[in-house]
């Protein structure tokens, strides 16, 4: 059981947005973490640098909210055999279907892209499906 | 400065997880489970960001010709809804429900060094492989080579 937490759920779609606006608005390229992953370990004659630079700062931005005492409360519940399928799930399907909730869910739809808006609808509901089998039925 | 701007933005980006709680699984599972205890917070979290990035993007960005630090910019163009487009979401959508992680929270997990997330990043980057190696094979016994400047297109702009 997790509260409803409308305000800093709020600020934190803010700061996604802001961030994705600004990325395309300075360096014209699309904040899409999937395929921003996959092509860091690409060629590296394909530019991988700002790749690297952008995950960099994803994976060190925890930091930044340590320092105003914020308490990261990560425990995974996830057992390990659906840890090790899903993860292969998620890199199978955002590689052939070209993003994931970042790519397509907030940068295809602000677009109104219709591959993105089909796409996000798609990987919602078959994951509010898969939620609901793993959690009622099973 | 690009360089600088990428880090920010990642930076700015894991912010955004943080606050919204995205990085946490069990709550992306309980927006997932509608049925149950549905906490709707998430619906915030992508309506903040598309509102952000929706009118950004109309209003300012469809204006320009170019970006400010670059001399293009790198905008899917492609309107073709295929296969790989639909089997990618179901198969994407499943390891999501399955496991309330995505690729950005993940990342941003990553200094919890929780075993976990380490086991699911690298998954991840098995199946990521595993894709591009089904792709490269699927495109290569396809006679047109239309066909295959296109898949090769879809991988690399989007």
């Amino acid at each position: 059981m997790t509260e409803f937490t409308p305000l800093s759920a709020l600020l934190g779609g803010v700061l996604l947005g802001f961030s994705s606006l600004l990325f395309l608005l300075l360096n014209g390229r699309i904040a899409g973490i999937s395929s921003i992953v996959s092509g860091s370990f690409k060629s590296l004659s394909n530019a991988p640098q700002w790749r690297w630079s952008f995950l960099l700062g994803l994976i060190l931005s925890p930091l930044a909210l340590v320092l105003f005492d914020y308490q990261c409360s990560t425990s995974i519940e996830i057992t390990w055999p659906m840890i090790l399928i899903g993860g292969f799930l998620v890199g199978f399907g955002s590689y052939l279907g070209s993003g994931c909730t970042s790519g397509h869910g907030i940068c295809g739809i602000g677009r109104l892209s219709p591959r993105s808006i089909i796409s996000t609808c798609i990987f919602m509901l078959v994951a509010i499906a898969v939620v609901f089998i793993s959690k009622h039925l099973l | 400065m690009k360089l600088f701007v990428s880090f920010f933005c990642g930076l700015l980006f894991g912010l955004g997880l943080t606050i919204s709680q995205m990085v946490n699984p069990q709550k992306v599972i309980n927006f997932l489970d509608i049925s149950g205890n549905w906490d709707p917070s998430l619906m915030f979290v992508m309506g903040g960001g598309l509102l952000v990035f929706g009118l950004g993007f109309f209003f300012v960005i469809k204006k320009m010709t170019q970006p400010i630090l670059s001399n293009q910019f790198f905008i899917p163009e492609r309107k073709l809804i295929d296969k790989n487009l639909l089997i990618g979401a179901v198969l994407f959508g499943t390891g999501w429900g399955l496991t309330g992680i995505c690729p950005g929270p993940a990342m941003a997990n990553v200094l919890s060094f929780e075993p976990k997330i380490f086991a699911f990043i690298g998954m991840m980057l098995i199946g990521m492989f595993a894709a591009r190696l089904t792709l490269k094979s699927t495109a290569t016994t396809t006679t047109e080579s239309d066909n295959l400047s296109t898949t090769m297109k879809t991988v690399e702009t989007d």
